[in-house]
């Protein structure tokens, strides 16, 4: 068995467990973890099919910044387990048999008869000076640049909508918040009055004034 | 059985992933959280084939997607915890079964 087939079976098993971890533990913070290392290991295999940039983006974006957000919801909020276990012997059955019967349909089609060496060979390695992360940021800023764009708006909208979404208001007449609307609607006749002055009184005073002080 | 790594054993450790993140739905129906976590590992699945697939054939679209996925997956995380944490500020509980306002 050569070193790369090794490599992934160890990856791959300690994945699978990882994900049983995952949908068996009685403590979301346990699953959680499971869920890092589940990402971990699927990094590893991604690596051994040379996409080396978005395994490492994998243990970046996921493991460094999604999971921890999960990680840092589940400890906030003050959950009541007991409840939420109702139910997991009770779907038991059903749950591992739908599991086995979609396995037994997906493997019947994913076993080397139809995806062997002989219809899919061993990828080539990249010529020098060739990197994964080069073809990809050459397609991604070309032919995918618009779309690229586009996954740009859509996180900065993730960023508004979580904002928004999660945003309490305590009081609402404390200056810390502000009514756009309210800004927007306002007119000058709202704030400003205009009083009627007569001017040149004004002047003739000054000048009076000034010509007391010489 | 080959000595190389074939395409095969990805797709099949693909397949496990997402029956396993399948039975996460299935098993814990109530637990919001884990049903979060369970689609996580589904997209983790169905990247995981995108790459097997590209790398075989040599074939570097595969990735863009895999790419996109990701973009979408963590805006999908952020939101969908968003509305976790709104949820449980006004119920105090995350079970399913406690959300059946709209009696669907």
């Amino acid at each position: 068995m050569g070193i790369e087939k090794l490599l992934f079976y160890v990856f791959a098993a300690t994945a699978v467990l990882a994900s049983l971890g995952v949908i068996g533990s009685r403590n979301p913070v346990r699953a959680a973890l499971f869920l890092v290392l589940a990402f971990v290991s699927t990094a590893g295999i991604w690596l051994l099919m040379q996409a080396e940039f978005l395994g490492i983006v994998l243990i970046l974006v996921y493991v460094g910044a999604v999971m921890v957000l999960f990680l840092f919801v589940i400890m906030m909020l003050d959950i009541n387990l007991t409840p939420l276990r109702e139910g997991f012997t009770r779907y038991l059955p059903l749950g591992v048999a739908v599991g086995v019967v979609v396995l037994a349909e997906m493997s019947l089609v994913l076993n080397p008869q139809f995806f062997g060496l002989e219809h899919f060979p061993s990828p080539i390695a990249l010529a020098a000076g060739d990197s994964n992360t080069k073809m990809l940021g050459q397609l991604l800023f070309t032919e995918y640049l618009y779309a690229f764009e586009l996954a740009a708006v859509l996180l900065l909208l993730a960023i508004v909508a979580a904002i928004v979404l999660t945003l309490r208001r305590r009081n609402r007449h404390e200056a810390l918040y502000q009514d756009i609307g309210a800004q927007v609607r306002v007119q000058a006749s709202d704030r400003l009055t205009m009083v009627k002055m007569p001017a040149v009184v004004a002047v003739k005073e000054a000048k009076e004034k000034e010509s007391g002080d010489e | 059985m080959s000595d190389l790594l074939q395409l095969s054993d990805v797709l099949v450790f693909g397949a496990v992933l997402f029956v396993l993140s399948l039975a996460g739905i299935f098993l814990n129906r109530k637990n919001l959280i884990i049903i979060l976590m369970s689609i996580e590992l589904m997209l983790l699945a169905v990247n995981t084939n995108f790459i097997a697939f590209s790398s075989y054939q040599g074939n570097m679209h595969g990735q863009v997607f895999v790419f996109f996925i990701l973009t979408v997956a963590a805006a999908e995380a952020a939101i969908g915890l968003a509305l976790l944490v709104l949820l449980f500020r006004n119920k105090h509980s995350i079970n399913v079964d406690d959300l059946s306002e709209m009696k669907g």
